[in-house]
C-alpha cells in the first residue's frame, strides 16, 4: 500500500470524517488517495481558514479536528491556526506535505522547516521520513492530541514517503514511555481541598476551559448545587455552567462582571478548576484574590503555581477531580455569602445604556433571546468577542467558541464553518466585527460551495473597536489606524458577490425582523451587517495591569 | 531548591531522536531561561540520551523548568541533582602561552598539583587537559590567566547521582 493510502486508512481508523484543507504540490499523492476515500474534504480558500475550521470543529464536537496543507507557504499559513488551538488546548492534527526527503535542507521549492517553525506552538510534532513509520506516528499523534492537556500535533510528510510502499498495520495500543498523563487527583490533596472547602465562609469556584475539555459540566453543576458555592467563569469557561443559574456570577477579569470580580476580591477560598490564571483574568497579580487560599485543579502541572501561589495543587482532569470531590462532598454553609453576592448582583448588574440607536449589546441580547441560548456562538476578537461573552446567555458547554489565549482576529468565521460541519442540526452564529471579518472573508466561498448555513452577524462600528476603545481611554483619543469609516466594503454586496445572502440593519426596530429572516437561510451562509453605535465601549473594564477592584464604567 | 539564583544541575533523560535537543533548547529560550551549559550524549540504552543542563534561577523558575521539561513529550525523566548526593565533572582544554622556560616550568608544576595533563606541547604554547569539579576547573583557569590563555574549550558539567537516584516529587 502506498504511504498516501496508509494515511487515509489511519484517518479512517481514527474515525476522521472530515478534513479541512488546501491541496498543493507535495500533498498530491495524499489528496489523490483522499479523493475517493469517503472522508469529506472541505476545501477552504486559505490554509489559515482550514486550521481554524478544524479548530472550530473540535471545539463544537469534542472530537479531534484535522487540517491539511502543502509544504512551504501552505504550512506557514497554518501557523496562526495551530497557535490558536495550542493556546486554548484544542485537539487538532495538522498534516503538512514536505519536499522529498532527498531535497530536505536544500532550500528546495516550497520548502520550509515546518516542524521547526511550529515547534513552540504544537504539543508535539513529527517529520515522517519512512513510510513504514506512518501507522505508529498517526496512532501516537491522535493519542497525544486528545489526552492529557489536549493540543495540536503536526505531522510533516515528505512527498516520497507518501508515494513509497509499506504494509498497513495499525497498532491497537499506544505506549509512550515518556508520556503518561495523570487524570485522578492525588487523594491526599483531595482531602486537604475538601477540608478547606468545609471551613470556608466565602468560597468561589473559578471554572475555566478545562471543565469543557474534560466534559465536566454536569459534575460542576452537581458540586455547585450540593455545596452552594457560587461560580465565576473565565472566557474559555463560558458555557461550562449555565448563565442564568442563580449561583453563576458571570465572567471575571478585564471585562468581567462587577459582582464576579468583587467575589474574587472578597473570597476566602478560590477553587480554580481547569484554568491557568491568564493575566486577562487576574489583573494585577499581587492584588488578585487577596484574602483567598487557592485550590488549583488542572491537568497541566506547569499551570499550577505558575502565576498565583497555590495552597492546594491538584494535578488532574476536571471531571475526575470533581467526581472525587463529590464522592466525599463536605457540608458547607454559604448562605450569608450567597446573600451578599445576590445583593451585589442587584446593585451592580451587567448593563449598558440602551438608547434609540442600535447598540451592539442589544444585538447580542436579541440574538440570545431569539435563539433561547441554544445556538453555537463563535466570535472574532475584540469588542464583538467581549459583548458576545457578556450578553449571550449560554446554557451548554461547547456553545461558545472563541480564541481566548491567542486572541486571533479572523478566527470566528472559519471556526463557525467547522462548528457547523460538526453540528449540522444546530444554529451557528459568528458574532463578528467589521475589522475581524475581513481577515478571513475568503471563507465565504467555502461556506457557499459547501452549503454551510452559518450566520455571520457583523457589528459594524466602522472601526477596530477594541483598540479604538483603548485609544479613547488611555491614548488621549488619538485614533491611530483604527478608523475604518468610508474605508469599508459593502458587506451586503460582498456576500452577494460570493453567492451568499446579505442583509443590513441600522434601525433598532428592524433588527429582530431581519435576524429572523436571516436565520431562516438553511442552504448557505448569510451575512447580517448591523450598523451599530461607533462610540460604544465594552464595560466594565479593568485597565491592563490594574487590580480587579479598579473597574471602570458599566454602572447604572 | 532554596537560594535565589543558585546554579542547578539538571539531569534529563530523553528519547534519542533528532529534534529533541532543539525542543529542549527552544523551551529555555522561549521562556527566557538561561542555560549556563548543556552536555548531551547517548546512555547505556542507545534509545535514550542524557542531557546535563546547568541553569541559574530561583525556586519558582526552577519549578517551572522542571515542569516544562516534563511536559515535552520526548522527555522521560527530569532530576535536579543539585540537592542530591551526586558526582559532577567537567573537562576543560586550555591552551596557555609559554613566554619563557620559567613560565613553562611553573605551568607544568601546577598541572601536576591539579592532576591535570599536558596533551600538546608547542614552541609557544602548552595545551592542558583538566577534569574536575567546577571549583577546580575555575581555579585552574584563574591561575593560568597570569600566563595568558590563548583558548579555552569546556564540555560543560555532567553529573551522575551517587546512589539509586530518587526521582523528585512535585
Amino acid at each position: 500500500m502506498t504511504g498516501a493510502r496508509i494515511i487515509v486508512e489511519c484517518l479512517k481508523k481514527e474515525k476522521v470524517d472530515v478534513i479541512f484543507g488546501y491541496p498543493g504540490g507535495v500533498v498530491l499523492p495524499l489528496c489523490d488517495a483522499l479523493y475517493d476515500s469517503g472522508i469529506r474534504f472541505i476545501l477552504t480558500r486559505h490554509e489559515q481558514g482550514a486550521a481554524h475550521a478544524a479548530d472550530g470543529y473540535a471545539r463544537a464536537s469534542g472530537k479531534i479536528g484535522v487540517c491539511l496543507a502543502t509544504s512551504g507557504p501552505g504550512a506557514t499559513n497554518l501557523v496562526t491556526g495551530i497557535s490558536t488551538a495550542y493556546m486554548d488546548s484544542i485537539p487538532m492534527i495538522a498534516i503538512t506535505g514536505q519536499v522529498a526527503t532527498h531535497l530536505i535542507g536544500n532550500d528546495a521549492f516550497q520548502e520550509v522547516d515546518t516542524t521547526g517553525i511550529t515547534r513552540p506552538v504544537t504539543k508535539h510534532s513529527y517529520l515522517v521520513k519512512n513510510t513504514g513509520h506512518l501507522c505508529r506516528t498517526f496512532k501516537e499523534a491522535f493519542y497525544i492530541a486528545k489526552t492529557g492537556k489536549p493540543g495540536p500535533v503536526l505531522i510533516d510528510i515528505p512527498v516520497d514517503v507518501q508515494r513509497a510502499e509499506a504494509d498497513f498495520h495499525y497498532p491497537e495500543k499506544v505506549d509512550i514511555r515518556s508520556y503518561k498523563p495523570v487524570y485522578e487527583g492525588h487523594p491526599l490533596q483531595i482531602e486537604r481541598a475538601l477540608s478547606l472547602i468545609e471551613k470556608a465562609e466565602s468560597p468561589v469556584i473559578l471554572a475555566g476551559g478545562g471543565v469543557i475539555t474534560a466534559g465536566a459540566s454536569e459534575q460542576l453543576r452537581m458540586f455547585v448545587e450540593k455545596t452552594r458555592i457560587p461560580v465565576v467563569l473565565t472566557l474559555m469557561g463560558l458555557g461550562s455552567f449555565p448563565t442564568e443559574h442563580p449561583l453563576q456570577l458571570g465572567m471575571v477579569g478585564m471585562h468581567g462582571t462587577r459582582y464576579g470580580n468583587m467575589a474574587i476580591m472578597e473570597t476566602d477560598l478560590l477553587i480554580a478548576v481547569g484554568c491557568r490564571f491568564d493575566d486577562r483574568v487576574t489583573g494585577k497579580i499581587s492584588e488578585f484574590a487577596p484574602h483567598a487560599k487557592i485550590i488549583h485543579v488542572d491537568i497541566d502541572p506547569a499551570s499550577i503555581g505558575k502565576n498565583v501561589p497555590v495552597e492546594v495543587p491538584i494535578v488532574g482532569d476536571a471531571r475526575y477531580v470533581l467526581e472525587q470531590f463529590l464522592s466525599n462532598c463536605p457540608k458547607t454553609n454559604t448562605k450569608q455569602w450567597v446573600e451578599k453576592i445576590k445583593e451585589w448582583k442587584e446593585k451592580y448588574p451587567l448593563i449598558y445604556k440602551d438608547s434609540e440607536k442600535l447598540k451592539p449589546q442589544f444585538v447580542v441580547e436579541t440574538i440570545s433571546r431569539m435563539t433561547n441560548g441554544e445556538a453555537i456562538i463563535t466570535t472574532e476578537v475584540g469588542q464583538n468577542q467581549m459583548w458576545a461573552a457578556q450578553f449571550y446567555k449560554f446554557k451548554h458547554p461547547r456553545t461558545f467558541i472563541s480564541s481566548g489565549g491567542l486572541g486571533t482576529m479572523g478566527f470566528g468565521f472559519p471556526a463557525a464553518i467547522g462548528a457547523q460541519v460538526a453540528c449540522m442540526d444546530r444554529t451557528v452564529i459568528d458574532i463578528a466585527g467589521d475589522g475581524s471579518i475581513q481577515m478571513n472573508i475568503q471563507e465565504l466561498s467555502t461556506a457557499v460551495s459547501e452549503k454551510i448555513p452559518v450566520k455571520v452577524v457583523i457589528l459594524n462600528n466602522c472601526s477596530l473597536g477594541m483598540v479604538r476603545q483603548w485609544q479613547e481611554l488611555f491614548y488621549g483619543k488619538r485614533y491611530a489606524f483604527t478608523c475604518l469609516k468610508e474605508k469599508q466594503p459593502d458587506f451586503v454586496k460582498l456576500a452577494e458577490a460570493y453567492g451568499a445572502a446579505g442583509y443590513r440593519v441600522s434601525k433598532k426596530e428592524d433588527l429582530k425582523k431581519t435576524l429572523s429572516r436571516a436565520f431562516e437561510h438553511s442552504d448557505g451562509p448569510v451575512f447580517v451587517e448591523c450598523i451599530v453605535e461607533p462610540e460604544e465601549n465594552v464595560f466594565p473594564m479593568v485597565p491592563a495591569g490594574a487590580s480587579l477592584k479598579e473597574m471602570i464604567g458599566g454602572l447604572a | 531548591m532554596t537560594k535565589t539564583n543558585q546554579q542547578h544541575i539538571i539531569s534529563v533523560t530523553v528519547e534519542n531522536k533528532s529534534g529533541v535537543l532543539v525542543r529542549i533548547a527552544g523551551l529555555f529560550s522561549a521562556r527566557g531561561y538561561n542555560i549556563d551549559s548543556l552536555a548531551v550524549a547517548e546512555t547505556e540504552d542507545p534509545t535514550i540520551s542524557r542531557m546535563s543542563i546547568v541553569v541559574k534561577g530561583d525556586e519558582k523558575i526552577l519549578e517551572q523548568i522542571y515542569k516544562q521539561l516534563n511536559k515535552v513529550i520526548d522527555v522521560i525523566k527530569v532530576q535536579d541533582l543539585t540537592d542530591e548526593e551526586h558526582i559532577e565533572r567537567e573537562l576543560v582544554l586550555l591552551k596557555v602561552s609559554t613566554q619563557n622556560s620559567s613560565a613553562r616550568h611553573e605551568i607544568i608544576q601546577m598541572v601536576n598539583i591539579f592532576r591535570a595533563k599536558i596533551v600538546d606541547v608547542c614552541r609557544k604554547t602548552l595545551t592542558i587537559e583538566l577534569v574536575g569539579s567546577k571549583p577546580k576547573v575555575d581555579a585552574m583557569i584563574d591561575l593560568m590567566k597570569s600566563f595568558g590563555i590563548k583558548e579555552i574549550t569546556r564540555t560543560g558539567r555532567i553529573a551522575i547521582s551517587r546512589e539509586a537516584s530518587k526521582e523528585k516529587q512535585t
